[in-house]
């Protein structure tokens, strides 16, 4: 099929065969998880059991509440240890209300009745299914993935296109789930051009993963809606937003969603947790991840629960070699900086990567913009990185949204391009956060407005009252006194 | 275990500033070394003294400034600067056209913007046009190559002597780069059928065995280290294209129209520093655009200027001129030439969809 080009990018280097060429194993049950409530976009869940319940693998723990939210399920049977505040897997280390599961070893599965053919439910049907499973963008993105699919039945999409890009480098998590269970990958594809009555479904992969579009195209050969398409290994070829134009040639419209140009994005990992929702009626209790970096001992991708610290990851690769100089959730172009490894995987972790410093570039320090641009030439939506920063530095937020700094996708491309190692991306996100606080502050300043215009109003009509019934008063005593005066 | 917390991307490219500096020193190399060996002890001595004063500069103002001395001064942007001013110099200047010109590039025309990245102007050439309009008889002294154990060529002795002391005899050595002669032979009304023969040859005048400054003169070592730095992404083609392509136009279409009163392409393209500044000035990043479009306006802009100084200004040679007017339009350029924002329209609007562009990717499953 045709393909388009995107603007910019980078060419990092790889580093995928650290981890590609071992077969996923599987963590043995940790002794006890931490399952956050809240992995996901949207509202944390509501806990469902009690200290000291006894619960089975794939039971429910905390239910998704309100419009955006997402379930949480027992990875294993055991006894509910404790809810309570527990560190996240996130840059603060500050805690999330989380469920901590011992296990009891046996590993038992919620009694279940046998799904029902999937083909003969409504759309509404499956994605209602997909939402009971907890399933969330499995690519980082983290959105419940049934909402995703509902919005974009009523938008009409035409395509889904699958994503198994794989952009980052070190993570081959996305690959080694395509090369070991493609068959059930196309299943879950089937299933979501089902639920989602759209037509087409293109399997986009980076050309850097020759064994991964060779599975890919024999599982899905019989498949007359499914196309694989081998994508240039360029990053950020699987964000979203560029793959659609990719694909398309289209881009999604600024505010708009990706919907708006008739395609949806769905990770390869969510179609493999859909296969297991609908065929098994597995909840999302467990997750590919690749755990590798100069400083793992045995870089591989592990099945592991969620809720498995990221110690016990670590730990069945054999441990960290030498102290890393990074330790990371995700990969190295977006991955975020983890306080520790006591803190659980989540749904969305495509990766622990612990960096040595030589890999991480260490030794450079900042030094002046030379404005050589090729920031500008990196960025893959058409920003002035250089001219950006410089505004966000200075706190000229306006300056910085003159420059696109809301079409920011914070992919890291200019920072990785950069010669001087300028932290851009750290100034984007601050000048991000900046700008909610003032918006905050100006949606508070409108609000306080108009309850002051409220009470005002209010207050003068009170008056307006108390003056007319005052009013009445004067002319009802008057009439009353003439009455009088009239009856003597 | 304590692990540093900083902010994504882990990842880096390899290029570093030194290391970008470190490359178009050595792309610049041949011509330098090309330039010293043409013109001799002379040329050595001024390219030394250009460099060093340079380098004093750099950091006495950092010092003054409070800066960290170290690693500015060894990002080689300093180095770059007393080379690439060096090169545009008269070979056989004085020691203190180099000093000053050093001093100058480094001191106002980049520390007293703020250092490295923050200067207008590109301080090689704000230093030489300084010291062109302070210093004409000097800047404007010409001579023909002499290279070592030729009859003509001063020995180390002399060279310094020539250097520190001056020149004993200047009218026996001088003449006039090609351009100067065309200008002012032109000024007395006669026509280049009669004034280039004898004076200009386009090999010679490419492989740089004629008069002209230190580092200017062969366009062939130039150009070569030009399309090395493009190989090595240093820089894109943008710049140099769009100066040289601009000069050729111009060139050729005022030749084709007179060609007894407009020199043509040839001699325009492979005369002065043209080439040099195409290649190593002109693409100085600090004070050039950032966008492609913008660099091709720049570099097409230092191109029309180019040709206007050097057939209507008052100056034979108009590079350094063309450059730092240029320079001084670069905010301009760079404020209105922007990149299209992804999903959005050149006026920054949200670019919807087309209706009928909303359809299955060509040869995609359904529509087999």
């Amino acid at each position: 099929m045709k393909l388009f080009n995107f603007w910019g990018g980078v060419h990092p280097a790889g580093q995928k065969h650290l981890s590609a060429d071992q077969p996923i194993q599987v963590l043995p049950m940790p002794a006890r998880l931490h399952v956050p409530l809240q992995q996901h976009t949207g509202r944390s869940a509501v806990p469902v059991v009690k200290v000291g319940q006894i619960v089975r693998k794939g039971e429910l723990l905390g239910r998704a509440q309100g419009g955006v939210s997402a379930s949480v399920h027992a990875p294993t049977s055991g006894v509910v240890a404790a809810i309570g505040d527990f560190a996240a897997p996130h840059v603060s280390g500050l805690p999330l209300p989380t469920i901590t599961l011992e296990s009891d070893g046996e590993d038992l599965w919620l009694e279940r009745e046998p799904p029902p053919d999937p083909f003969t439910l409504e759309p509404e049907d499956i994605a209602a299914r997909i939402g009971e499973a907890g399933i969330v963008g499995m690519g980082g993105a983290n959105f419940p993935a049934a909402l995703k699919l509902g919005k974009a039945r009523q938008a009409k999409v035409h395509t889904l296109a699958v994503n198994g890009a794989e952009c980052e480098p070190y993570m081959t998590c996305d690959d080694r789930l395509m090369r070991e269970r493609a068959e059930q990958i196309v299943d879950g594809v089937r299933l979501m051009l089902h639920a989602l009555q759209a037509p087409n479904a293109v399997i986009a992969i980076e050309d850097n993963k020759p064994e991964a579009v060779a599975r890919m195209k024999a599982a899905c050969q019989s498949e007359r809606q499914m196309r694989v398409a081998m994508v240039p290994s360029r990053y950020p070829a699987g964000s979203a937003k560029q793959l659609i134009q990719i694909l398309t040639g289209l881009e999604t419209p600024a505010g708009g969603r990706g919907t708006d140009t008739g395609v949806l994005v769905h990770n390869v990992g969510t179609a493999y947790a859909v296969h297991r929702a609908l065929r098994h009626a597995h909840p999302l209790i467990s997750r590919i991840v690749t755990v590798t970096g100069g400083a793992v001992a045995r870089p591989q991708n592990l099945e592991a629960p969620i809720g498995a610290l990221v110690e016990d990851l670590l730990a069945f690769c054999g441990g960290v070699a030498e102290t890393p100089a990074r330790l990371l959730m995700g990969g190295p172009m977006m991955g975020q900086p983890l306080p520790g490894t006591q803190v659980p995987i989540v749904k969305g972790t495509n990766g622990i990567l612990a960096l040595t410093a030589a890999e991480a570039r260490l030794e450079a320090t900042p030094s002046p913009c030379i404005r050589c641009g090729r920031c500008v030439e990196a960025c893959p939506m058409g920003l002035m990185p250089l001219e950006m920063s410089k505004r966000a530095r200075h706190d000229d937020l306006d300056g910085a949204l003159d420059f696109g700094l809301i079409d920011c996708i914070s992919c890291g491309s200019c920072a990785y391009a950069c010669p001087s190692r300028i932290p851009l991306v750290q100034y984007f996100e601050y000048a991000k956060g900046a700008l909610e606080t003032r918006q905050r502050a100006e949606q508070k300043a409108k609000e306080t407005r108009r309850l002051l215009e409220q009470r005002q109003a209010r207050l003068a009509r009170e008056e307006r009252a108390k003056a007319e019934a005052a009013a009445r008063r004067r002319a009802e005593k008057r009439q009353a006194k003439a009455k009088a005066g009239a009856a003597a | 275990m304590s692990v540093h917390l900083p902010s994504a991307p882990h990842a880096h490219a390899s290029d570093s500033v030194p290391r970008i500096m470190g490359l178009v020193l050595l792309a610049v190399a041949p011509a330098t070394l090309y330039g010293i060996v043409l013109f001799g002890w002379p040329a050595l001595n001024l390219f030394l003294v250009t460099i060093l004063t340079c380098l004093l500069g750099e950091a006495v103002c950092l010092r003054l400034a409070g800066r960290a001395v170290r690693p500015f001064l060894l990002d080689g942007s300093a180095l770059l600067t007393g080379v690439l001013l060096a090169l545009s110099l008269p070979p056989w200047a004085p020691w203190w056209i180099g000093a000053i010109g050093g001093f100058f590039a480094i001191v106002v025309g980049k520390q007293v913007f703020g250092g490295i990245g923050q200067n207008l102007f590109n301080p090689a050439m704000l230093a030489r046009v300084a010291l062109l309009v302070s210093f004409p008889v000097e800047m404007t002294l010409w001579l023909e190559p002499r290279p070592p154990f030729s009859g003509a060529a001063p020995g180390f002795l002399e060279g310094l002597a020539i250097t520190f002391g001056g020149i004993p005899d200047i009218d026996a050595v001088s003449g006039a780069t090609i351009l100067g002669h065309v200008r002012t032979e032109l000024g007395m009304a006669r026509e280049l059928g009669q004034i280039l023969p004898g004076h200009y040859g386009a090999g010679t005048a490419a492989l740089g065995w004629t008069g002209g400054s230190l580092g200017e003169t062969s366009d062939l070592l130039i150009l070569i280290g030009g399309l090395w730095l493009l190989w090595r992404r240093v820089f894109t083609w943008h710049v140099p294209v769009a100066l040289l392509a601009t000069v050729l136009v111009l060139a050729a279409g005022f030749n084709w129209l007179n060609p007894e009163r407009f020199a043509g392409p040839a001699v325009h393209l492979l005369s002065g520093g043209l080439m040099l500044g195409a290649f190593f000035i002109a693409t100085d990043p600090v004070t050039s655009p950032t966008t492609k479009l913008g660099q091709l306006i720049f570099g097409a802009g230092c191109g029309v200027l180019v040709y206007v100084i050097r057939t209507w200004g008052g100056y034979p040679e108009g590079v350094a001129f063309a450059v730092v007017l240029m320079n001084a339009a670069t905010p301009l350029i760079d404020h209105y030439v922007r990149p299209r924002i992804y999903g959005r329209t050149w006026r920054g609007q949200s670019r919807p969809v087309p209706e009928r562009a909303r359809r299955p990717p060509a040869g995609s499953g359904g529509t087999e």
